[in-house]
């Protein structure tokens, strides 16, 4: 069974936008760094628990958050 | 000792600047939004929750809109030479730093037409001149929000309306007021804001930035420098994210932390009451200052406009001897000639001798200001 999804974002002030916002949902997330299958971009990406998916895509497009991709891990 | 130099740069800075500068090089001194481990990660928290907080400071609302920079000169040229091209026109005053006037008198040889609004000796700018050298092919109007000379405050939201009503953008220069005055971007009708964080922000030096309003689209602007962002890696090609795109290279951790550290200092002890402690202080300087002999005084002998600014003149002595006494004698520090702002001195009568300028800070006290004004006393008979 899935048990975490990754957020890749553009930028890296989206990553700490993103994760003052769940982090204040109460979703558990962690930076991690980025793994090398899901993007050539450096920095870091952001690992949720697959079952806060819906959660997690519904706070970062309320915030109008540009996403690269959601990944399961 | 005693600092009058607060509008070149403030000193002595807040104890917790000095500490959140120490603390993030310890404990959180990766480089922000490069590599993926905790003091990387912890420096890019560090650097978005000082961009939430200054953003919130200016009422922006999109945090991703405030850009750091080295100084509000940076900022500056960012915005100007982003933005216009060659056959665009822009305003400007004659009170203007160098910060402003350099990059525009580099951009009319590129083919950008300037108009210099001239404003009076005093500083003051009738808003009427400035609808007078707007025309249709005007893009920005670029001005500071005080003299860093004479202290006068210009109309920002009023120049804002006429910028605004010509279909032109509003720039204005926030190096000697923010942390001073309050600043409400969208309310007062700035479209790019650049401010530094050494002065009243109460900030070290090497840090300021640009505030980009939210109807400016950034497509439209180059960048002054192109480089590594720690986005869009795969691309050779700058990205066109904010901040990203105007944020090349490795930031300013320290500064960005002693920055954000001063803009809460200037919160807590709340923006009125450091302005009203200046005004007090200006005040008085400008009331001894004029009943000495001898002395002429310039700018507005009124504290209701300005800023805490004093430029002064003392007959039959140069300015810089006038300084230099003042330093060695009395350890009264100040700054002497002509402060970068040629066009400023032009405009009230002192170019190119310059003046001596007394600049109060929050640390000053009234004391000082008293035995600032009986070393003055004593300089003009010597």
């Amino acid at each position: 069974m899935t048990r975490y999804g990754v957020v890749l974002f553009f930028t890296n002030s989206s990553v700490m936008r993103a994760e003052k916002l769940l982090k204040k949902a109460g979703c558990s997330i962690k930076l991690i760094p980025t793994p090398r299958e899901f993007s050539s971009d450096c920095g870091v990406v952001l690992r949720f628990d697959w079952t806060d998916c819906e959660q997690v895509k519904a706070i970062l497009d309320t915030a109008h958050l540009e996403i690269d991709a959601i990944h399961q891990m | 000792m005693i600092y009058l130099d607060n509008a070149a740069t403030s000193w002595p800075k807040p104890p917790e600047v000095l500490k959140a500068m120490t603390d993030v090089l310890e404990l959180a001194g990766g480089n922000p939004g490069r590599s993926g481990h905790r003091l990387s990660v912890a420096a890019a928290r560090e650097v978005y929750n000082a961009r939430e907080d200054i953003a919130s400071f200016f009422n922006v609302a999109d945090p991703l809109r405030v850009i750091f920079t080295a100084n509000a000169t940076h900022g500056i040229n960012i915005a100007l030479k982003g933005l216009l091209k060659p056959g665009d026109h822009v305003v400007t005053s004659s009170i203007e730093h160098n910060a402003v006037m350099r990059p525009l008198r580099s951009l009319e040889k590129q083919g950008v037409r300037l108009s210099i609004v001239p404003c009076a000796a005093d500083g003051s700018l009738d808003v009427r001149d400035v609808v007078r050298a707007m025309n249709p092919r005007t893009r920005l109007v670029a001005i500071t929000h005080a003299s860093n000379v004479m202290g006068t405050i210009l109309p920002v939201a009023e120049v804002a309306s006429v910028a605004h009503k010509a279909g032109a953008l509003l720039l204005v220069d926030a190096a000697q007021t923010a942390g001073i005055i309050p600043i409400d971007m969208p309310a007062m009708g700035i479209d790019f804001l650049a401010f530094t964080g050494h002065k009243e922000l109460q900030g070290p030096p090497g840090i300021g930035g640009l505030a980009i309003g939210e109807n400016i689209d950034v497509s439209q602007m180059e960048p002054l420098m192109r480089g590594g962002t720690g986005s869009h890696s795969a691309s050779e090609e700058q990205p066109d994210d904010l901040p990203d795109k105007f944020e090349s290279g490795t930031l300013n951790l320290v500064g960005i932390a002693g920055l954000h550290a001063g803009i809460q200092w200037v919160r807590d002890r709340g923006i009125d009451t450091i302005r009203a402690h200046l005004k007090e202080l200006t005040l008085a300087l400008i009331n001894g200052l004029s009943e000495l002999p001898g002395i002429k005084v310039y700018g507005p002998l009124d504290t209701s406009n300005t800023v805490a600014v004093v430029s002064f003149s003392v007959h039959h002595k140069r300015v810089s001897e006038v300084g230099l006494k003042l330093d060695e004698e009395y350890g009264i520090l100040c700054r002497v000639g002509l402060h970068c702002a040629p066009a400023a001195h032009k405009t009230m009568g002192s170019f190119p001798e310059g003046t001596v300028r007394l600049a109060p800070g929050v640390f000053t006290t009234m004391d000082d200001i008293s035995t600032t004004l009986r070393a003055i006393e004593q300089v003009i008979h010597s």
